[in-house]
């Protein structure tokens, strides 16, 4: 029963993993906190119930286009909106991705109303039995999808020149003016990046939980807190960060209660911030 | 080659440099020499679009590339090794030496340009998998030099290259930056050694608070009272 819970907490950290990634890699890279984060997954939520009732698209198909989508937004609102705010002090972004946020969650409440949206796919009850556990399909699924989509992203990272070249420019943005490569479109890749995480994240959470204005802001608190245990701007520790925090919400929800879930990963985070503040796979600054 | 014409810069209400004019002609070293703060490293960053100039013109090979972005000025040709070498410590060497050819005028060639450079830097080869941040300053300014070329310049502003190096190894990279400019490289080069950059100048500016105080040939500083006073020390 407890083991059950692991393994779920576990693949509904895949997730969480698969969200804060989008948050840590544009932190990593340009310096910038997306307070819209959780804010614009929510938007990817939206999205993924839409396709499903409108299009009758399963979300782990709408998830290329939704993410496809997301990249060109991403790119697009760093180049006009977010570009000029990057060399200016920290609180004008903070106000303007705060900004950013409250016009999401408010868009989606003209949109899409106060209720809840839940996507309905026939294999909702499915599950499949391991050995003793007992496995939802859908999480089994949807944490496939984002362990992939995570694995695909830190390879892009790590292989290609464009990946390599916004590491460059994360490590010395001086070194990577001083050889030509062109920072103001490696940064807007990068947000487009980190948005398509995001919203990749928000589809497949779409799976799990219903869609809500509200659950914005508790998002982007998930993630910040995800990003700190696992180390600000280490891709891996996001992943390892979110199976951590799933984990334990999970274990929280059964052994306490469900409401409990949220302390228990704050109580995480003030011991990872008290013993290890870089956090697990953050270097030393 | 590289054509600098009345410079102005300014950083908010000091003044960089004042009406610099220089010329540096294609196949030659050009040396600009003078104390700390006179201006050295300013010119090479407006030189490469890094600093935006209050007034003046520059040139590169007919081009007017005032104002230019950086990746484009590069993508010219235009190399520069910055002052403190500037490579990407957290990344291996040969991720280092690849970025470097990342240019669309240097893609196509990466493969043969890092043979090029290996062959240059032997040490390079050797360490291609280590962290560049693991290496000595000597070798790290050889890696800064690697990268510069796998970019095919036609010309280079080297910023302070002895800077920080045991005396041993600067020779090492004057001898590296004569040897380029023997294959045909064009060299601009910003020093504070003053005896050794001169020597190897054929033709020098000596910069006294972001004004060109002297121009002539490495010899022509080289003998001049003023020079061997104020920073020889003879």
């Amino acid at each position: 029963m407890i083991l059950d819970q692991v393994v779920t907490g576990l693949l509904t950290g895949l997730i969480y993993g698969l969200l804060a990634l989008g948050l840590s890699v544009i932190f990593g890279v340009m310096r910038i906190v997306n307070f819209a984060h959780g804010e614009m997954s929510v938007v990817a939520m939206y999205a993924a119930w839409a396709a499903a009732r409108y299009l009758g698209l399963d979300p782990l198909l709408s998830l290329i286009p939704i993410a496809a989508i997301f990249f060109g937004a991403g790119y697009l609102l760093q180049r006009g909106l977010i570009q000029p705010f990057v060399s200016r002090p920290d609180y004008m972004q903070f106000i303007l991705l705060i900004s950013v946020a409250l016009i999401l969650t408010n868009g989606a409440l003209l949109v899409f109303g106060p209720e809840a949206r839940g996507i309905q796919v026939d294999y909702a009850f499915d599950s499949y039995e391991i050995g003793t556990f007992l496995i939802d399909k859908v999480r089994l699924l949807a944490a496939g999808a984002a362990l992939t989509l995570t694995g695909l992203l830190l390879a892009f990272f790590r292989f290609t020149l464009t990946g390599k070249a916004i590491r460059a420019a994360a490590d010395n943005r001086t070194g990577a003016q001083v050889i030509g490569l062109d920072i103001g479109k490696l940064y807007a890749v990068t947000f487009g990046i980190g948005t398509a995480s995001l919203g990749a994240a928000g589809v497949l959470m779409a799976l799990l939980n219903d869609a809500i204005p509200r659950l914005g802001p508790e998002l982007t608190l998930l993630s910040f807190v995800i990003v700190i245990v696992g180390g600000l701007g280490s891709m891996t520790g996001a992943l390892a960060g979110g199976v951590l925090i799933g984990v334990s919400e999970a274990l929280a929800g059964t052994l306490l209660q469900p409401s409990l879930k949220s302390m228990f990963s704050f109580a995480l985070l003030v011991l990872i911030l008290l013993l290890r503040p870089q956090g697990l796979l953050g270097e030393r600054s | 080659m590289l054509d600098v014409e009345n410079l102005d810069l300014a950083y908010g209400d000091s003044r960089a440099l004042n009406g610099v004019s220089l010329s540096v002609a294609a196949g030659t070293i050009t040396s600009v020499v003078g104390g700390n703060g006179a201006g050295k490293t300013s010119l090479i960053r407006a030189c490469a679009g890094m600093v935006p100039a209050q007034g003046g013109r520059i040139r590169f090979d007919g081009t007017d590339i005032t104002g230019w972005a950086p990746h484009r000025i590069c993508d010219l040709g235009l190399g520069q090794v910055a002052e403190g070498r500037q490579i990407f410590p957290s990344l291996p060497v040969l991720d280092n030496l690849e970025l470097g050819a990342a240019l669309p005028r240097a893609r196509k060639a990466a493969k043969q340009s890092l043979e090029k450079v290996f062959a240059l830097f032997p040490r390079l080869a050797e360490r291609k998998a280590q962290r560049a941040g693991t290496l000595s300053g000597g070798e790290q300014q050889m890696l800064a030099i690697g990268r510069c070329l796998m970019g095919l310049p036609r010309l280079i502003m080297f910023d302070e290259p002895s800077l920080g190096l045991a005396p041993a190894v600067v020779k090492e990279m004057f001898a590296i930056i004569e040897g380029l400019h023997r294959d045909g490289m064009t060299v601009l080069l910003v020093e504070q050694n003053v005896v050794h950059s001169l020597k190897i100048a054929h033709h020098a500016v000596l910069l006294e608070n972001g004004v060109a105080a002297m121009a002539g040939t490495g010899a022509d500083l080289l003998a001049d009272d003023r020079v061997r006073q104020a920073y020889l020390g003879l």
